[in-house]
């Protein structure tokens, strides 16, 4: 269970993140956390309630209303993932998520660099209002020094033992990532790894020049990754042949079947071009307050029941 | 047959033919990536370490084990013996076997030793052990540093944190599980 300071810490850190977005013009929306469709992703189980799933991201609800026309939305809500359970994993975590109309991958970086500078200076001045023992924020990470853009193919030349199209082919990709590359990202000032290879983002669009990549990005500070963003794709008919390679991965994992979420796919046709990005809270606390484990960033954990 | 979600600090597993109890442990998840299971393994018979990453669908055996009660009799060098209560034989398993096992023997002590197609591996120890406090620092009443534990050291050689009210000569009750302070026993 947190203490006192950690607790007014989180609760100011939810309350800033709110009048971010509000100031920045988007609309908070809230959409529903059972439902009976979820994201075929094959390396995403949900949790089952009765025959309907618990949310592992809010993603297509979120598309939906972008698709009906709404520019700026966010929302902050309570995700689920079965068995992702670790230092830095809950099965339940908060996720922040938002979406930009008409905007790329691009703004979603300059959003998180906006969003983390604005934490940062006003958990500094509660701090100081509420006389907490000083914090040292981030570790000490400088987020005014520059944030440094990383190409997923640049980040293998520089770290790791093989280059990025073998590690692909030997389906390797995960295990170098974590092993040889993640480690060094985000150690100095916060990072972007970027242009991912286009299996490694079924919802995300390709580039136009580059279709083996799409335009994908995620945020790491001190090796943690913190967000994942990307240009939304909007073509149904190749999010249709997307999920379907991801619905046979899953069925050939487990035996199981799984629904097409076909009302998603016919709202996506109103969707021309629109980013969006996840944020996992707890983690992104966690790093803020420079704990070790997500389980002690938030206000109980499973260990407090047992 | 365990999966790679099974695994777990402790959790002793079969690979090739040799029985591994994992020692540490880490699951990670790349962003949209596998479920990925570092994790470190000591061969219960050779000692040697084994560090491997395992992905959710990869399966185990269980490590067949059989295990007899005994008494800890003693340690000579980097051996230590131990009898068995029913028929009186005797074996030896060496400190690289044992592990951090070391650190809660004491002579006389009943445990159960480990059995793998019949060779003595390792040792399961009680849960809690009573061990003497050779060697604390004393407690300066009225220190106002804020720290809330003290380092002692314990019959075996062991060291350890505790609160700061424990001192030379009493004994403490170890979690064999964890080698922390549990509570200060009197006898």
């Amino acid at each position: 269970m947190l203490d006192r300071k950690r607790l007014h810490l989180r609760a100011a850190f939810f309350r800033f993140i709110r009048s971010f977005f509000d100031h920045h013009g988007f609309l908070e929306v809230d959409t529903p956390i059972r439902q009976p469709v979820y994201i075929p992703e094959s390396n995403i189980t949900p949790l089952k309630s009765e025959k309907e799933y618990l949310q592992t991201s809010p993603e297509l609800c979120m598309k939906r209303l972008l698709a009906a026309g709404h520019s700026k939305i966010f929302q902050i809500c309570h995700c689920f993932r079965k068995e992702e359970k670790g230092r830095l994993h809950l099965e339940e975590f908060q996720m922040l998520e938002w979406y930009r109309n008409g905007a790329d991958y691009y703004q979603l970086m300059v959003d998180c660099e906006m969003l983390l500078r604005f934490l940062l200076i006003n958990l500094l001045e509660l701090q100081a209002e509420k006389n907490f023992a000083a914090t040292s924020f981030f570790s000490g990470i400088n987020l005014d020094h520059t944030w440094e853009r990383l190409s997923v193919a640049d980040a293998f030349a520089r770290y790791s033992p093989v280059h990025l199209d073998q590690a692909l082919r030997e389906g390797q990709f995960d295990e170098i990532l974590v092993e040889y590359i993640e480690p060094y990202l985000g150690t100095v000032a916060p990072v972007f790894l970027y242009d991912y290879p286009v299996e490694l983002g079924s919802l995300a669009r390709k580039k136009a020049d580059r279709p083996t990549l799409a335009e994908r990005f995620e945020l790491y500070i001190n090796g943690i990754e913190l967000a994942n963003g990307f240009s939304e794709l909007t073509d149904a008919d190749e999010q249709r042949a997307r999920f379907n390679l991801e619905i046979a991965a899953i069925k050939a994992n487990t035996g199981g079947d799984v629904l097409m979420p076909e009302r998603f796919l016919s709202d996506l046709q109103q969707l021309d071009t629109a980013a969006g990005i996840a944020m996992g809270l707890d983690r992104l606390f966690m790093v803020i307050i420079n704990d070790q484990r997500i389980a002690d960033a938030v206000t109980f954990s499973p260990e407090d029941f047992r | 047959m365990l999966t790679a979600s099974d695994l777990r600090k402790g959790l002793k597993v079969q690979i090739d033919g040799n029985p591994y109890i994992v020692t540490d442990f880490e699951f990670s998840k790349p962003g949209k990536g596998q479920a990925l299971y570092r994790t470190k393994m000591r061969n219960m018979i050779t000692g040697n370490q084994l560090v491997k990453t395992y992905r959710s669908n990869d399966k185990f055996e269980k490590a067949e084990l059989e295990e007899r009660k005994m008494q800890f009799l003693y340690s000579q060098g980097d051996e230590f013996h131990f009898m068995d209560t029913e028929n009186f034989e005797q074996l030896v398993l060496t400190r690289e076997q044992l592990g951090d096992n070391t650190h809660f023997l004491i002579d006389n002590m009943e445990l159960d030793v480990v059995f793998y197609n019949n060779l003595p591996i390792d040792v399961t120890l009680p849960i809690f052990v009573n061990l003497a406090v050779t060697k604390a620092d004393p407690w300066a009443k009225g220190d106002t540093s804020g720290n809330d534990t003290k380092p002692v050291t314990v019959q075996t050689g062991y060291e350890l944190q505790v609160p700061p009210f424990v001192e030379e000569g009493d004994k403490i009750q170890i979690d064999t599980r964890t080698g922390e302070y549990v509570t200060r026993v009197k006898e």
